[in-house]
């Protein structure tokens, strides 16, 4: 899983079905200071994250499936809890 | 999943049975700035999506799966949804860890 923070939301009417009823977010991946940032990209919202919240973003379509409980919905990330805090001991 | 921008559509008379039917989209992928990221992309169409149209799309395993039929078809991106509006706060900041211990509001 992904530690990242939200950083907007996208509004679509035209959807797969699989999407409805959950928001769509912009997370930025958080990364260790001196390494090179990851790309942006959409997650689906399955904690009630708002915009600035630290998530937990699985990145892997049958934890999505089995999260939505739909057997053939395409989805690869999903924000699956918000975190409250984090301790790095070694880098 | 990612955005991107349809910059145009592809036409292959010669393909792999499965894709028969499948509508295949030029796209351009796009970061939360709209701005271009890495080369063009085909991506198979789903939602009926324009050129000029920013959708989000779907890699991988997962881009089969959004076919409305056919769970096999040998695609690896599709767009699956057309963008109203991106909502970005800029002044979000704080994407670095260090070690130690750290609390989030």
């Amino acid at each position: 899983m992904v530690i990242a923070k939200v950083i907007g939301t996208i509004v679509s009417t035209i959807k797969h079905p699989a999407y409805h009823g959950y928001k769509l977010q912009v997370v930025q991946p958080l990364h260790l200071t001196g390494q090179p940032p990851d790309e942006t990209f959409l997650a689906l919202d399955n904690a009630d994250a708002g915009v600035g919240d630290t998530v937990l973003v699985m990145r892997e379509g049958s934890g999505a499936r089995q999260v939505t409980q739909i057997k053939d919905a395409p989805i690869i990330s999903m924000i699956v809890g918000i975190l409250d805090s984090i301790e790095i001991t070694e880098s | 999943m990612l955005l991107g921008k349809i910059v145009g559509t592809a036409v292959a008379t010669i393909k792999t049975p499965e894709l028969t039917g499948v509508k295949l989209l030029v796209v351009q992928p796009l970061d939360e700035n709209q701005k271009p990221v890495g080369t063009l992309k085909v991506a198979a169409d789903t939602t009926q999506a324009g050129v000029g149209d920013i959708v989000f799309m779907v890699r991988a395993r997962e881009a089969a799966l959004s076919l409305p039929d056919e769970k096999f078809v040998p695609v690896d991106l599709a767009a699956i949804g057309i963008v109203d509006t991106i909502n970005i706060d800029q002044s979000i900041k704080g994407f670095e860890l260090s070690p130690g211990y750290s609390k989030f509001n």
